[in-house]
């Protein structure tokens, strides 16, 4: 059902594209020689060991971490080569779920939301208040939620909090770093079925850094897999089922992953 | 099986029969009785002088990783004194954890050899490093501030006002009984404490010039600046700490918003406009406790008191403590910053930053108060 998605068998337009790009820090090289794609579109599972590298990739293409070569477009832009205010209107086209959701803890969640509303749109009021609503609603949160303060939060809560304010500006990329992480397996299939939900409603390009297998088969269009500082295999998950990389083996054919595979026929 | 408490215990008993030593092993080998498992190991080893050891551990009744450890280690050794050990009797589940355990050993990291005093030269040299390095990321961060300074002085609807005057708030408005109470209180000791002094020299009356002197041109300001250290910069730290523990400084970095901006200016803005008042607030209050004690030790009436005082400072006087106030508040923010940006994941990183974070502040406030003391005895202000 996914797949015959019309959005996603269109447009091919290649919003992020990172080429040969390494980044380490002091002595040590986490990433060399990478070249990564995401396409318009696509919900894109991001896996690899852990320490492989998959936040400091997320972290570098975000620009928190500094890269020591290669380039990164965005929309068609070198990052590199824009200049402040263009760089601010990159950064506005794109929304970003930490792993801990990184809510601003002396704000409720309503006040979170309407964060970067009021940095770059001009709102009345009563727009801001209900526009952040809207979003607080959409992540399925209920609106009693909107006036609490992020440590009176449930763990799944926080996730869906910290999802309306990385899509209070209608974003076209969405970052999310181990979004079901800690969240019992309904509400992480929740979470899985509000994030496809969410796209096809708006459009969006998801970059996913997880590892849940079930995210990885049951919403996720294209994966790629991170490892020994590069990409290992990037495809649909019969490409990665395919693969020859061990490592690659080890995780789609282990026994967790047989057993969450659907049954071949 | 019945076992009463005596089943507990660990034992080991040794026999030999022909050219094998068997050691059976009875009770619970679990980490409770280290002590006696690593006795009762040693004892095997030690009476192991046939060519075969059998470790029998039928009457195990359990055994955890801590056992199996020591047993494992203990074959190893045999074998390493040419021995060949074997276990036998071990359940399914015990054979399993014995493998698991596997001794291997742990290779000590090559260790330097260590001199306590070359260690502590090494410390030394280390501090002293450390410090240069700790100016030079003053100095830079100093530069970062002026520089966001002044992209907000360009785009003046980018200036957080409310921010500011809420950080105002908690700097000075809320400070301000604490610096009244102590100043008054300091201003009350250094006055009574001159006063039994001068009294030797019939010289009461200059315990004025004395009082006000000293808290107009350094007293207020330095009190004022480590009370704030304390109070103020101790809050930046934790706060801009924590915010950085849970990616909240990195949320605002994504979302095209500049920390800098957003939080710090404010905050060090609030510090450069409140601690010129505040130091202002401790001077009055430093001389009113010194004119209340002159006035119970000293004999001293109110007018003579304040006549005498006029007369006693300039202008000068209370512009250097003045002066020297902001660049207190500077220093005091900039140190709180650096250390809270500097905060890693844990809650012992927070702690120590904090801790070091209103050290360092009141150190360099001293330093500074020092080096503005050679500076104005130099123009003779």
């Amino acid at each position: 059902m996914l797949d015959s998605h019309p959005l996603r068998q269109r447009d091919r337009e290649a919003v992020i594209r990172v080429r040969d790009l390494e980044v380490g820090f002091g002595e040590r090289t986490i990433i060399k020689g990478l070249d990564l794609d995401v396409y318009r579109g696509e919900i894109l599972g991001f896996v690899g060991a852990s320490g492989q590298g998959k936040s400091v990739l997320t972290r570098t293409i975000l620009g928190l971490v500094p890269k020591r070569a290669g380039t990164i477009e965005v929309f068609g832009d070198n990052l590199d080569e824009l200049s402040a205010n263009v760089r601010r209107a990159t950064e506005r086209r794109w929304g970003v779920l930490f792993q801990q959701g990184a809510l601003f803890s002396a704000l409720t969640v309503k006040q979170n939301v309407q964060v970067p509303m009021r940095e770059y749109l001009t709102l009345s009021d009563r727009l801001l208040d209900e526009l952040a609503l809207l979003k607080i609603e959409m992540v399925g949160l209920k609106p009693d939620a909107a006036d609490k303060l992020p440590s009176e939060l449930s763990g799944g809560m926080i996730k869906r909090a910290a999802l309306a304010r990385a899509l209070a500006l209608d974003p076209e990329i969405l970052f999310l770093d181990e979004p079901t992480s800690g969240l019992d397996p309904i509400g992480a299939g929740d979470f899985d079925e509000l994030i496809a939900t969410l796209q096809r409603t708006l459009g969006l390009t998801v970059f996913m850094v997880t590892h849940d297998l079930d995210s990885l088969y049951s919403v996720c269009d294209r994966i790629a897999a991170l490892g020994e500082g590069k990409i290992l295999a990037a495809g649909t998950i019969e490409t990665m089922l395919a693969s020859d990389h061990p490592w690659v083996r080890a995780y789609f054919h282990g026994k967790r992953a047989r057993m969450i595979a659907p049954h071949e026929a | 099986m019945a076992q009463g408490t005596l089943g507990q215990e660990p034992l080991a008993v040794i026999d030999r029969a022909g050219d094998e030593v068997r050691a059976s092993l009875a009770g619970r080998w679990t980490a409770e009785h280290a002590a006696m498992i690593e006795t009762l190991a040693a004892d095997i080893l030690a009476e192991a002088d046939r060519r075969r050891v059998i470790i029998d551990l039928g009457r195990v009744s359990r055994i955890d990783t801590l056992g199996a450890w020591v047993l494992d280690r203990t074959r190893h050794e045999l074998g390493t004194k040419g021995l060949s050990a074997d276990f036998v009797g071990a359940s399914p589940e015990q054979r399993i954890l014995l493998n698991e355990v596997a001794y291997r050993g742990f290779q000590e990291q090559g260790g330097v050899r260590h001199t306590a005093f070359i260690d502590f030269l090494v410390d030394v040299g280390q501090s002293v490093a450390g410090a240069g390095r700790d100016f030079l990321g003053g100095v830079s961060f100093l530069g970062e501030l002026v520089s966001a300074f002044l992209r907000v002085l360009v785009r003046p609807h980018r200036f957080r006002a409310s921010a500011v005057v809420n950080q105002l708030e908690h700097v000075a408005y809320r400070g301000v009984p604490i610096i009244v109470l102590i100043s008054f209180l300091v201003g009350c000791i250094v006055a009574q404490q001159g006063i039994f002094q001068l009294v030797r020299f019939g010289a009461t009356a200059f315990v004025i010039d004395l009082i006000g002197i000293l808290v107009l041109r350094e007293l207020a300001v330095l009190l004022t600046s480590i009370m704030v250290a304390g109070r103020s910069g101790s809050a930046f730290t934790a706060e801009i700490g924590s915010m950085k523990m849970r990616e909240e400084i990195d949320a605002l970095r994504v979302m095209g918003l500049d920390p800098i901006e957003v939080l710090i200016l404010p905050r060090i803005l609030a510090l450069v406009i409140g601690l010129p008042i505040l130091t202002f607030i401790s001077s009055i209050a430093a001389l009113a406790g010194g004119g209340v004690t002159a006035w119970i030790y000293g004999d001293i009436s109110v007018d003579v008191f304040l006549s005498r005082l006029k007369g006693a400072v300039g202008l000068n006087t209370f512009l250097v403590g003045l002066i020297k106030a902001p660049f207190m508040a500077l220093v005091i923010g900039i140190i709180a910053t650096i250390e809270g940006l500097a905060v890693e994941g844990s809650a012992e990183s927070l702690g120590r930053h904090v801790t070091s974070s209103v050290v360092k502040a009141i150190f360099m406030v001293i330093v500074l108060d020092g080096l503005f003391a050679v500076f104005f005895a130099a123009i003779r202000y």
